[in-house]
């Protein structure tokens, strides 16, 4: 208190330094200079903020809520968000409302209005202002009956949304008063949908089945609950009842099937990932034969790749991405090529070999990526163009970056496809998986075929981790996670057929989502594995088995 | 490959010397000499060698399957865990009232929950008999459904290890739910007593040291009994010649499956011994990582060879236990180099090259 008192005229002094600085210097200066000049309203929100404690009843206390949100200050917000944390004290010795922090058993002090640092008082010398829940209610409604005049028609249509289902009248009222100006016609229709839940709620039977035609063909939570509670009452209409009784029906069962609509995309979406991740698989796999355990650590590799060049271009993620689709297939396909040359050739023939030989690998690589980066996850962001969600039908969102990767792992089957079918080297890789003598002896290099197959799948599987950043982060145990369902997607399907691949990716995807309301997540996926290990214990060749003779693996 | 099992006579006898020599020699070293004699062992030691016994009987019994049987199961690690789980209940319920919250009914966690009763799957692990049936009945029934299904349809090679692998990481999911009954995340640990004897005591850590090596050496001198008989030698030749021995009129699975359960019951007891002496059994004993493992054991040690399933198992966890203490970044370099040196330059493994040596 003497501190400040004391300070008081040092501080005049400087004030008067800086306007004479103001005037003479002008440029930014006479900018602060102004902010200082044209800040009447400060005065007054502080009066009415210093008011806050003396609102003890309910209506008086909603009167000077919304006597501070008619100001429009700037400062408005930070006093409600400090007063719905409980942030705000009364300072005994200034009568004046702060904001506090608590440090060890004393508070700092800060001004709520500018957050100017005001020292620290005691225990004693503050008093907390009480916050419940039924105040933070109100400061939501209070602040989203200013934001209904806000100027965006997104803060509006939010302040819309928030306020639907309040049956405060003062809210009615301004619906009302909304409704006669607002400019937007989707914000005016929302509105009819709140005046029409008023209207069910309130007295008037001639506004019953007006409400009810604007009902109609909703689905919102408030809408139902409004409709519910109006078949429930007693007072009216046994039609009008038994219309919004039907109306109610009709708005669960859309709901019903927006669910399962949305499950079937996020089982397509987890399908295209479980393609993405295997298809790689079905040609190292499927194809040649080969176990690679390693290949969750290429999908890495790629992920990483990503990473990476999101680092190198800070500002433009976009086309870091899609730097990295190319970049990506060269890093994992280079890798894969490696590993076939100095590994995994002297293990053909001995599958069991191979698969402990290149889990070493993934090992290795795992430790790898975890020494020479971090063991910790890293987050790979999302360009603009991937933000957002496609809004079908009100309740049925579809997110940009999930089509995106069913559409990429769409593109990336169709590629691999065409390669393996109409060109010269899918027809090489071909001969030599059917049979390897022959191919040989019709001049196929079959080494430089095994190692370039082995280079396409290992590419392949980086792309995947490409693909993979958009919907989880980056850390060194990422292929760990897709491993296992890369394999059992491979042989579910059918070794050696990627239509299989195909098949076998998007119905275990679409099962496993749609299990999931029913069973929760973990649930699902163990009663899928075990479905899978039956399926594939009485018939091992999945789904699509290859035609024709084939020697006996072992 | 050597298709004798335990191959020369000299390793077979010092097999047999030296895990006689253990049950032997640690409870004296431990017990009684005192602590500054040089010969002398610490409790920690005690329970270090106590865990390697127990995964050198989880290396026999994969080797038994894998190096004999040729089928390589990447879910061993589900067997050696449910035998621990089926001990770790019977423990749980020993605990009694001296639990956190005292419930003379439930295990802690369960009252953690707001379990109002035991669930059935609990009941009879009051008795030690029965515990150690299950820890024998549960991995043995399982590894009966799974292989019959599996070698009626044919199921080999690395189908069959993709899809043990699978089941592992299923059993593995299923046991971190909390609802499942088993301790959820954090397992089932705060053992007190087995048969009324103190765990923590040095006496009751000798003692489950001699037991296991008992049981291990028994559990060696089984496998190889059993593998000199016919039988023995039906299953060491179907591992090489499936077809042939199928063409001679031999029933492939049922042979296979025998091998099969047996494998996974030893797994079972070797995870029964394990968990008293470490103290704790919780789902990531389930992770495939683990399983895997198992295999490199076997082949470093060399496979088909019992005894160098063992002597893998045990070098290996020593030098674990060394390298995560001093260079914990270094362990998955050498585990993973280890993988790959095997399989390219060691198809053998270690008793390979010495035996190799022997007779060159």
């Amino acid at each position: 208190m003497f501190g400040t008192v004391a300070a008081y005229p040092r501080w005049s002094w400087w004030m008067s330094l800086g306007l004479f600085l103001a005037v003479s210097l002008g440029g930014w200066t006479r900018v602060t200079a102004q902010t200082v000049e044209t800040s009447p309203s400060i005065p007054s929100l502080r009066e009415l903020v210093n008011r806050l404690p003396e609102a003890q009843d309910e209506e008086a206390r909603r009167a000077l809520l919304m006597h501070i949100a008619a100001g429009g200050d700037a400062a408005t917000e930070r006093v409600f968000a400090a007063l719905e944390r409980g942030a705000l004290y009364v300072d005994r010795r200034s009568r004046t409302v702060v904001e506090g922090s608590r440090k060890g058993s004393r508070y700092l002090l800060t001004d709520v209005l500018t957050g100017e640092a005001l020292g620290e008082a005691g225990r004693r010398d503050v008093r907390r202002i009480p916050v419940d829940n039924r105040l933070r209610a109100e400061l939501r409604t209070v602040q989203a009956l200013g934001a209904l005049e806000a100027r965006d028609p997104t803060v509006r249509q939010a302040a819309i949304s928030t306020l639907l289902g309040s049956s405060d009248p003062e809210v009615h009222k301004a619906f009302e008063r909304r409704r006669g100006v607002e400019p937007e016609a989707a914000l005016r229709s929302s509105l009819d949908v709140a005046l029409a839940i008023f209207a069910l709620g309130g007295h008037d039977p001639k506004a019953f089945s007006a409400a009810l035609n604007t009902l109609e063909g909703r689905s919102e939570e408030n809408v139902r609950t409004a409709l519910r509670q109006f078949s429930a009452r007693s007072d009216v209409l046994e039609s009008q009842q038994v219309r919004a009784q039907r109306l109610l029906e009709r708005a669960e069962n859309r709901l019903r099937w927006l669910a399962r609509l949305e499950a079937l995309f996020f089982g397509l979406s987890l399908g295209s990932v479980l393609l993405l991740s295997a298809v790689g698989l079905a040609i190292t796999f499927g194809v040649m034969g080969v176990i690679n355990m390693a290949h969750g650590e290429l999908i890495m590799l790629g992920a990483y790749t990503t990473w990476a060049l999101q680092q190198l271009l800070p500002t433009q993620p976009g086309i870091a991405l899609l730097l990295a689709i190319p970049t990506a297939f060269f890093v994992a396909g280079g890798v894969g090529l490696a590993l076939e040359r100095g590994v995994i050739r002297f293990l053909y023939g001995r599958p069991l070999e191979t698969l402990l030989a290149t889990f070493g690998i993934s090992l290795i690589l795992q430790q790898l990526v975890r020494s020479l980066f971090s063991p910790l996850n890293r987050s790979v962001s999302s360009p603009e163009w991937l933000a957002g969600a496609w809004e079908i039908v009100p309740g049925l969102a579809l997110t940009y970056n999930r089509l995106a990767i069913l559409g990429f792992s769409l593109l990336v089957f169709a590629a691999l496809l065409s390669l393996m079918k109409y060109t010269r080297f899918g027809l090489q890789v071909r001969a030599v998986a059917q049979n390897r003598a022959m191919a040989r002896a019709l001049g196929v290099r079959s080494q430089r075929v095994d190692a370039l197959t082995f280079a396409l799948g290992s590419g392949v599987a980086g792309i995947a981790g490409v693909a993979l950043t958009q919907l989880t982060n980056v850390g060194p145990n990422l292929g760990q996670a897709y491993i296992i369902d890369s394999f059992l997607v491979v042989v579910f399907g059918g070794v050696g057929n990627l239509w299989g691949t195909l098949v076998a990716a998007f119905s275990l995807g679409i099962a496993n989502k749609a299990l999931e309301p029913m069973v929760g997540a973990v649930l699902a996926k163990i009663l899928l594995l075990i479905a899978l290990i039956l399926f594939l214990q009485r018939r091992p060749q999945g789904l699509f088995p290859r035609r024709g003779r084939q020697e006996e693996q072992g | 490959m050597s298709s004798s099992p335990g191959n020369s006579p000299f390793l077979h006898r010092a097999t047999i010397a030296f895990f006689l020599g253990l049950a032997l020699w640690v409870p004296v070293a431990n017990l009684l000499l005192p602590a500054e004699s040089p010969l002398a062992l610490s409790s920690y030691s005690v329970s270090l060698l106590g865990k390697y016994l127990c995964l050198a009987l989880l290396a026999l019994a994969l080797d038994l399957l894998w190096g004999y049987a040729g089928l390589l199961s990447l879910g061993h690690g589900a067997f050696f865990a449910l035998g621990g789980y089926a001990m770790g209940m019977y423990l749980m319920r020993q605990i009694g009232t001296r639990g956190v919250y005292g419930d003379a009914d439930l295990p802690d966690f369960m009252v953690f929950l707001d379990w109002s009763e035991l669930p059935w799957y609990w009941w009879g692990f009051d008795s030690f008999p029965f515990a150690m049936l299950m820890v024998l009945l549960v991995p043995g029934v399982l590894a009966l459904v799974f292989g019959w299904l599996a070698f009626r349809s044919r199921v080999t090679g690395v189908y069959f290890s993709i899809m043990t692998q699978a089941m592992t990481y299923a059993l593995m999911l299923a046991f971190f739910r909390n609802e499942m009954g088993f301790g959820g995340n954090n397992g089932l640990t705060d053992f007190k007593d087995l048969l009324g004897f103190d765990l923590h005591a040095d006496s009751t850590r000798c003692a489950l040291l001699v037991v296991t090596a008992l049981t291990v050496l028994g559990s060696y001198m089984l496998c190889r009994r059993l593998l000199a008989t016919r039988f023995g030698a039906v299953v060491t030749a179907l591992r090489d010649q499936e077809g042939r021995v199928r063409f001679l009129g031999y029933s492939v699975a049922s042979y296979k499956l025998v091998v099969f359960v047996l494998s996974a019951m030893l797994a079972g007891v070797a995870g029964a011994l394990y968990v008293p002496q470490v103290g704790i059994i919780n789902p990531g004993e389930f992770q495939p990582l683990n399983s895997i493992e198992i295999a490199i054991w076997v082949a470093v040690g060399g496979r088909g060879t019992l005894v160098g399933a063992m002597l893998g198992a045990f070098v290996i966890a020593a030098v674990e236990t060394l390298l995560t203490a001093q260079f914990p970044e270094a362990w998955l370099f050498a585990l993973g180099a280890l993988f790959l040196l095997v399989t390219l330059f060691l198809p053998r493994g270690l008793l390979g090259l010495w035996e190799r040596r022997g007779h060159g």
